[in-house]
């Protein structure tokens, strides 16, 4: 199977009304860690995983998600330990690495998509490559089966929705609110028309993040008609803050699980 | 009127997050827009001449000619409102947001001399102002913080990383992130996504616009070098764009050599000749590590100390059309302490660099951009001299 059949049979097969993705950071709070909290999103109902590789700069993340790519950076995490860990957690379940261009593009992306590949990973979520930068990742993952997974937010005009949608690999990975990944309080407003607006330009399925961290947010998301819910601040702070971070992740996983059911 | 740049040979581009494409493409339209409009052109002469203080003067530095027996002029900025280049790029940006009905400004800053300017044209417009400052520069730049705070600003301080520009430009964009439907981000330098870089650049080309008719109308002929320092870029490529078809300028770019080259500590991308990199949103030369992690940058000068820099001047590096230096703190400060001594100015820290570069490699008509004023630098300068 290439990585986008995963990511296709991943939310062919799930057992909720959208398919829940974990977001966690490789290496945080160290790689062994990080790896079990991969697998207790795997063991507590995650259909997908989505993996970030911690980054100096990262300009879409809110202070939770950069200050763990800060201490994971100051623990001495790299790429090349980030993808040791995106290994070992697609053997429990379909992943997919989130990480920011210039990483990519330091190693290459024919490089680069070799090694996801190497490391059982389907696909790949570069956060500020926008489509007009895209062309030469799109073709070096396509040359691999690889699911360049594109964003579109709720600026993003139709028109260039469409465009988007057209190119999407895997997934739509649909930003429900201007802004940077942060817990947000309350439903996102005007989420059903950011949905159903996603899945009339793409035949992927819709998946949603940035800011759902409560497992009402996430069920009124599903209720929306979105196909996939993207938690990710919520549970990096249960990581930052849990004494045992993997069993306190899978807690929440599996709270946001039950919300789907 | 050519279009927008988008690339510089290969650097440049627009690696954001989506968010924040529908606004890059907004800004280019109402750039082109306002370029070709005679009014915008027009109210935005009337403040840079009367609200400013443009034309700046060239001046020949007499007693530095002296030292180095060639003939050395300097660009006046310093002489401008609020005492930098800042408010050229500040005052023509503040005016293309308020066209565009954006009554909300976001700045960061370094020196604190691009803060200070966006609080002054956002004060002068009647719009709100946010300007981004790391905790280091809020220190070392005090002066400027207070300026800005009384200008009616909003000061938000950064606490990650080195706490330095980098950081600054970092939450400035997240910050437009989020606000993009009713704020305008006025990026300090000639970085960031496209068309940031030719936009500043554009307003910044006055600089050149100007000192090119003078030199030739005071001494007959072109300099035969002109120097500039070089954080992001924004005074350098304005001081070098009216020259850059006159083959026989030579232009020389300043950087921060930090506490040296090779100890890793310095601001000094271009002269270091790293690996291409992304920073900020455009593709140019950057500090990173093997795997692409964007390195700290060090300088005694806040207006320095950026790991990045403007993706035109990588290009100008790249075609040998520009060369690229850099001057150590400690040389620097000596510069600072001898230009005042010597002409009875006191340069910024940052155009200190470009005038210690000057001193050590003399040349016979050379063409000095003085950025900006040291008044923000006193405090620190004694405290690291005396
Ligand atoms: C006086 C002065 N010169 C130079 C700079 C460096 O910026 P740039 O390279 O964009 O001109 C600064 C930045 O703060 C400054 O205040």
């Amino acid at each position: 199977m290439t990585g986008c059949e995963r990511i296709g049979a991943a939310f062919e097969q799930r057992t909720g009304r959208a398919a829940l993705m974990p977001y966690m950071m490789a290496c945080f709070p160290d790689e062994e860690t990080s790896i079990a909290i991969g697998l207790s999103c795997a063991a507590n109902g995650a259909d997908l995983v989505e993996v970030g590789i911690p980054y100096s700069d990262p300009l879409a993340d809110g202070p939770v998600i950069h200050e763990a790519a800060t201490q994971a950076l100051r623990n001495g995490a790299t790429v090349q330990a980030s993808l040791r860990v995106a290994k070992a957690v697609s053997e429990a379940v379909p992943t997919v690495v989130m990480c920011y261009a210039n990483l990519v593009l330091s190693m290459g992306w024919e490089a680069f998509a070799a090694e996801l590949v190497e490391a059982g990973v389907s696909g790949l979520i570069c956060p500020d490559l926008p489509l007009e930068e895209a062309p030469e990742a799109l073709a070096a993952l396509d040359a691999h089966g690889l699911a360049l997974v594109p964003l579109v937010a709720p600026t993003t005009p139709d028109s260039r929705l469409a465009e988007i949608g057209a190119r999407a690999r895997g997934f739509l990975y649909t930003v429900s609110v201007a802004g940077t990944t942060g817990e947000r309080s309350g439903p996102a407003a005007g989420i059903d028309a950011v949905v159903e607006r996603a899945r009339a330009n793409t035949s992927v399925p819709v998946a949603v993040g940035f800011g759902i961290s409560t497992p009402e947010q996430a069920s009124s998301t599903a209720d929306a008609g979105a196909e996939g819910v993207i938690i990710g601040s919520r549970l990096i702070r249960e990581a930052a803050t849990a004494a045992d971070p993997s069993t306190a992740v899978g807690l929440v996983v599996k709270g946001f699980a039950d919300s789907l059911r | 009127m050519t279009e927008v740049e988008h690339r510089f040979g290969p650097f440049g581009g627009r690696y954001v997050p989506e968010t924040l494409m529908p606004a890059l493409v907004e800004l280019e339209e109402a750039w082109v827009a306002a370029r070709n409009d005679p009014a915008y052109e027009a109210e935005l002469g009337i403040l840079l001449r009367d609200f400013a203080g443009r034309p700046t003067p060239l001046y020949r530095a007499e007693r530095l000619s002296e030292l180095t027996g060639g003939e050395l002029w300097l660009k006046r900025e310093d002489l401008l409102h609020t005492g930098a280049h800042k408010i050229n790029n500040a005052l023509g940006q503040a005016l293309l947001a308020k066209r565009m009905g954006k009554r909300r400004i976001i700045a960061e800053t370094g020196a604190g001399q691009h803060g200070v300017a966006t609080a002054v044209a956002c004060a002068r417009l009647g719009l709100e102002c946010v300007v981004y400052m790391g905790a280091e520069d809020i220190r070392r730049q005090q002066p400027n913080v207070e300026r800005m705070r009384l200008l009616g600003a909003t000061v938000a301080p950064v606490e990650s990383g080195a706490k330095t520009l980098k950081e600054a430009v970092s939450e400035a964009i997240r910050d437009w992130v989020a606000s993009v439907e009713t704020s305008h981000y006025i990026i300090g330098s000639a970085v960031g996504p496209a068309p940031f870089p030719a936009i500043v650049r554009d307003l910044q080309r006055v600089i050149s616009d100007e000192a090119r008719a003078q030199m030739l109308d005071r001494t007959g002929e072109l300099p035969k070098r002109v120097i500039a320092c070089v954080g992001g870029g924004s005074n350098a490529i304005g001081g070098f764009a009216a020259f850059l078809e006159d083959a026989e300028v030579e232009l020389i770019g300043v950087e921060a050599a930090g506490e040296g080259l090779d100890s890793g500590r310095h601001g000094a991308p271009l002269t270091a000749g790293g690996r291409p990199g992304i920073l900020h949103g455009s593709l140019s030369a950057i500090m990173q590590n093997d795997e692409g992690q964007i390195a700290e940058a060090h300088s005694v000068s806040a207006g320095l100390d950026y790991p990045g820099s403007g993706p035109q001047h990588a290009w100008l590096r790249e075609t040998g059309r520009a060369t690229y230096v850099a001057v150590t703190d400690a040389d620097a400060l000596a510069a600072f302490r001898r230009v005042s001594e010597l002409e009875g100015i006191i340069p910024a820290l940052e155009t200190a660099h470009a005038f210690a570069w000057a001193m050590a490699n003399p040349g016979e008509r050379d063409l000095l951009i003085l950025s900006g004023r040291g008044d923000k630098d006193l405090a620190e300068v004694i405290a690291r001299t005396s």
